[in-house]
């Protein structure tokens, strides 16, 4: 990314999310799992675990990471890297917190939405 | 044009052999191997350890299935050959496959020699060999009764502890006055001895078997000098012939074994032989190390390396009996041209002998005490001229130039081409370059990547030995194995510290117990979770973000993040009804998969996240609650129909199910809970493979528990039987808790009660009535807050927030 302005999108306010849960925003294909840390911070990353597609989202969230639901692959939720021996990185999406309210780059959003194999979305 | 190879036998030294040519020559044939035995390759050393029940049979496993399809190798299971035909070069198996060879391997091992006295083929009287060997084993050794081993070498009293520890009353017979005679000499046979039996084995010695008594099957045995000693089961351990029966009527050259050249050929020169069955230089071999000698010389032959040659080579001998330490090798006979150097400590329980020749140690017998074995065995094998050491000599390297040093200096002090691993010919430099190289830091993967310590596993200390002194304080064999990397903590003492510094809150805990991360990780928070629930029930508020997702959806995730779905069938029942709402619910949510299960339900799968409490709002509708299929807590009682319809049953075995399954459904437990009711013991339900299971009898209920059928199959154990249906609810019901109470996290009923012991289980739920009770009240207590259809919470609008997405965005508006 450079320092282009990027535009931001609100997608709920943190409470809606459980402390080490996470929830999900739907942009057309791409499915972005928004989690919020026990600290309150917020990450987002897509909803497809890098190892074999599983849904970050459902997985248990722990430190600054997750742990995907399918094969235990642990995912660093600030840099979408699989941590240990593992291999692979997830895409992350740049987040802001104001107010209560949380944003996601609409910048991130789109080059993501544009990496998409042709898409699926209805 | 690859060659084909055709091997004849599915053993250790073959399976070695091939490893070594798949390593050099991948390419270079063809392989079929015909296996006797109906299985893939494995340990046979280790039987022992399976006997005793140390280990199960996949422990043992050395190349499963896959490894055969990885290697593109043939492999007939349970194909005996029946004749080799050495003009046309085929061999022609029993069941008439017949299959051309270019080279043919000979691998057909030995068999165990039965003595030939009257009755010894009566059903009854076993050998000790192979896998059916073991099994037929363990299923006499369920009756508990007396069992007799006749032979009192390795294998006999491996054998006779193995019998021992599985509850049988072992005597073992000996033809020599000493036991293992051709590895110890008569003190160290005598401490061997005296071990035995204050484990309860009786030995006889010097006992000549007559002949075996009984009719139909073994009763006994009666001795020459008329001497009867009561048995339902004999093994026979006296030693084995090698298997040359099919080399014979092939007309190859035979003597004791298959004769061979040094570089195992046979006398026809497109036809090896290796293992046991092989004659090399007049001797034959029944250890492993040589026989994975022969294995490598043959791959180097078989790969077009001619020059490797096999020699004879002394093999130490170790016994495997949890609790015995015991080490020979070389030559311990007496004789006037030889020395000897002699430790014993009494009270200790050791003793070790050095036989001397020339300043040369030629034989060693460790008893007690054999960490020094590999440094004898290295001095004995480079003939190391012992005279400046000879006052300190027996104490061992640890004593050698100066000061005493602890064990890990013993095998610091060794020099690297010593070898540590006989079995597999593993000196000590390999397994250092392989640490240091490889970063390895724990015992699994030095012999994942060295094989060191991988076959009989007697070396094990050694090998960790090394790998304290390779890495220092980074390596401890002896801690506790933590729950996981946040904490040096393992399940029990977490689950100890929980209650006596009650702790109630994951929080609470990790900071009471000084978690190492901040907020633990995906491995300890559900069990910390689970041991909360159950030890505070009413108190502590399940934490759902420290819950696996099936748990905390209540539905069970599919690969592609989808969730199937298991509505609850009380004992396995169901109703026109019922089977309706669930066609109606499949038409309506367009569910594209409905299965049966095993613990007869029915599963609904493919349902997207979101259609979850909609689905479960119509099944409710029809009366049904969760199934809980995705809980570590109870999940199906299986029943057959009972006396409502079977003309065999003999109790309500349907009604009772039910009965359990309504008084426990809705309960946490470690793993998951499967049981099952059958109303008589023909056990149409499969009682005997379940976490908990009861047989029906005309007199009441057998209750067993500790059955596997999954990773591990294991027929149940019995914790006992009881008369009235209201006495078996209790028994099962605290049965339940005690394990709800005890188990670690994720393991199950027969992991549970193995490690704390079947016996234990028993004396508290059977014979301590104040106990039990104790068990059944508090499972009770916790019900009250348990039994909550988590189902009809979430219909009601409980955790919405998991059901459906937050936003939905517009994409082009993020492009702008």
């Amino acid at each position: 990314m450079n320092a282009i302005e990027t535009k931001w999108i609100a997608v709920g306010s943190i409470t809606d999310i459980p402390r080490e849960g996470a929830r999900c925003v739907e942009a057309g294909a791409l499915r972005i799992a928004i989690f919020r840390t026990v600290d309150d911070d917020v990450y987002a990353i897509e909803d497809r675990c890098p190892h074999k597609g599983g849904p970050l989202s459902q997985g248990i969230v722990h430190g600054g990471c997750v742990t995907c639901p399918l094969h235990n692959m642990v995912i660093a939720l600030e840099s979408g890297e699989a941590q240990g021996a593992d291999e692979g990185r997830a895409t992350v999406f740049r987040t802001r917190q104001r107010d209560g309210l949380i944003f996601v780059s609409g910048a991130d959003i789109a080059s993501a939405e544009a990496r998409q194999p042709v898409s699926t979305a209805a | 044009m690859k060659q084909k190879l055709v091997i004849i036998g599915n053993g250790m030294a073959p399976g070695r052999m091939l490893e070594h040519l798949f390593e050099v020559a991948p390419d270079a044939y063809d392989v079929t191997i015909f296996n006797a035995e109906p299985r893939v390759n494995y340990d046979r050393i280790m039987l022992s350890p399976v006997l005793s029940g140390c280990k199960t049979f996949d422990d043992i496993v050395i190349h499963g299935d896959g490894w055969y399809v990885e290697h593109g190798v043939m492999l007939y299971k349970g194909h005996r050959i029946a004749a080799i035909d050495r003009a046309a070069k085929t061999v022609t198996s029993e069941h008439g496959e017949t299959v051309p060879y270019d080279k043919l391997v000979i691998a057909t091992g030995s068999n165990p020699f039965i003595i030939p006295v009257p009755g010894h083929d009566l059903p009854g009287v076993l050998s000790y060999r192979d896998l059916d060997d073991v099994e037929a084993m363990l299923l006499a050794a369920q009756s508990r009764e007396k069992a007799v081993v006749i032979g009192g070498g390795l294998l006999g009293l491996e054998a006779a502890a193995g019998l021992k520890e599985r509850g049988m009353d072992v005597t073992v017979l000996h033809l020599m006055p000493t036991l293992m005679e051709r590895q110890l000499d008569p003190s160290a046979g005598h401490l061997l001895r005296h071990e035995l039996e204050s484990r309860g084995i009786d030995i006889v010695t010097e006992a000549r078997s007559a002949r075996i008594l009984g009719d139909a099957k073994v009763t006994g045995v009666e001795l020459k000098d008329g001497t009867v000693i009561d048995a339902s089961l004999i093994v026979m351990a006296v030693g084995i012939r090698p298997n040359i029966a099919l080399a014979q009527d092939a007309g190859l050259e035979v003597d004791r074994g298959i004769v061979c050249s040094p570089t195992m050929a046979t006398s026809d020169p497109d036809i090896f032989a290796v293992g046991e069955c092989v004659e090399v230089d007049g001797r034959v071999y029944g250890l492993v190390a040589p026989l994975y000698e022969m294995a490598r010389v043959l791959a180097g032959h078989l790969s077009g390396n001619p020059s490797q040659r096999f020699i004879h080579a002394e093999t130490p001998t170790r016994l495997k009996v949890t609790g015995i330490d015991l080490y020979s090798a070389g030559d311990f006979a007496e004789g006037d041209d030889r020395e000897e150097i002699v430790l014993r400590d009494a009270a200790a329980g050791i003793y070790k002998r050095l036989i001397l020749k020339d300043n040369r140690i030629i034989g060693v017998v460790l008893y007690g005490e054999t960490a020094d074995g590999s440094w004898f065995y290295d001095l004995m094998k480079k003939g190391t001229d012992i005279s400046e050491m000879r006052d300190t000599l027996i104490f061992g390297s640890a004593y050698q130039g100066g000061a005493p040093l602890d064990p890990t200096a013993a095998v610091a002090a060794l020099p690297l081409d010593a070898e540590i691993c006989g079995c597999n010919g593993v000196c000590k430099g390999t397994i250092v370059e392989a640490i240091t190289s490889k970063g390895l830091t724990s015992l699994d993967e030095v012999r994942a990547h060295t094989k060191a310590s991988a076959s009989c596993g007697t070396c094990t200390g050694l090998v960790e030995g090394l790998m304290a002194a390779t890495l220092g304080d980074a390596f401890n064999p002896n801690a506790v194995k933590p729950i996981c990397a946040c904490t040096d903590l393992s399940h029990n003492d977490v689950r100890r510290l929980i209650r006596a510094k009650e702790l109630k809150s994951i929080p609470a805990l990790m900071q009471a117990l000084e978690w190492k991360s901040s907020g633990g990780c995906a491995k300890c928070r559900p069990a910390l979770n689970y041991y909360l629930v159950c030890d505070w029930p009413g108190e502590y508020a399940d934490d759902y973000q420290s819950r696996f997702i099936n748990e905390r959806v209540h539905a069970n995730i599919q690969k592609d993040g989808t969730y199937s779905v298991v509505p609850r069938m009380w004992g396995g029942q169901t109703t026109a009804d019922e089977l309706r709402a669930i066609a109606d619910c499949v038409d309506k949510f367009g569910i594209p998969t409905v299965k049966v299960t095993g613990g007869q339900r029915i599963d609904m799968l493919g349902i997207r996240k979101e259609d979850l409490p909609a689905v479960w709002a119509d099944l409710g509708r029809a009366g049904f609650v969760s199934g809980h299929a995705y809980a570590k807590g109870l999940r199906t009682v299986k029943t057959c129909v009972g006396t409502d319809w079977c003309r065999f049953g003999t109790q309500d075995s349907t009604g009772f199910g039910v009965r359990i399954e309504k008084f426990m459904w809705g309960s946490w437990t470690p793993a998951k809970v499967k049981m099952a009711v059958s109303g008589c013991p023909r056990n149409c339900s499969e009682a005997t493979c379940k976490d908990v299971g009861v047989i029906c009898v005309d007199s009441g209920y057998e209750i067993h528990f500790a059955g596997a059928a999954g990773l591990d199959i294991k027929g149940t154990e019995v914790l006992g039987h009881v008369k009235t249906e209201d006495e078996a609810l209790e028994h099962i019901v605290a049965l339940v808790q005690m394990y709800r109470e005890q188990g670690h996290y994720l393991e199950r009923i027969y992991k549970w009660a193995r490690r704390i012991g079947y016996d234990e289980v028993r004396r508290q739920i059977m014979d301590d009535a104040s106990a039990r009770k104790a068990y059944f009240a508090r499972f009770v207590f916790s019900q009250k807050f348990a039994q909550v259809d988590p189902w009809s919470e979430r219909v009601s609008g409980k955790d919405k927030h998991e059901f459906k997405p937050m936003a939905t965005i517009d994409t082009l508006q993020a492009a702008e």
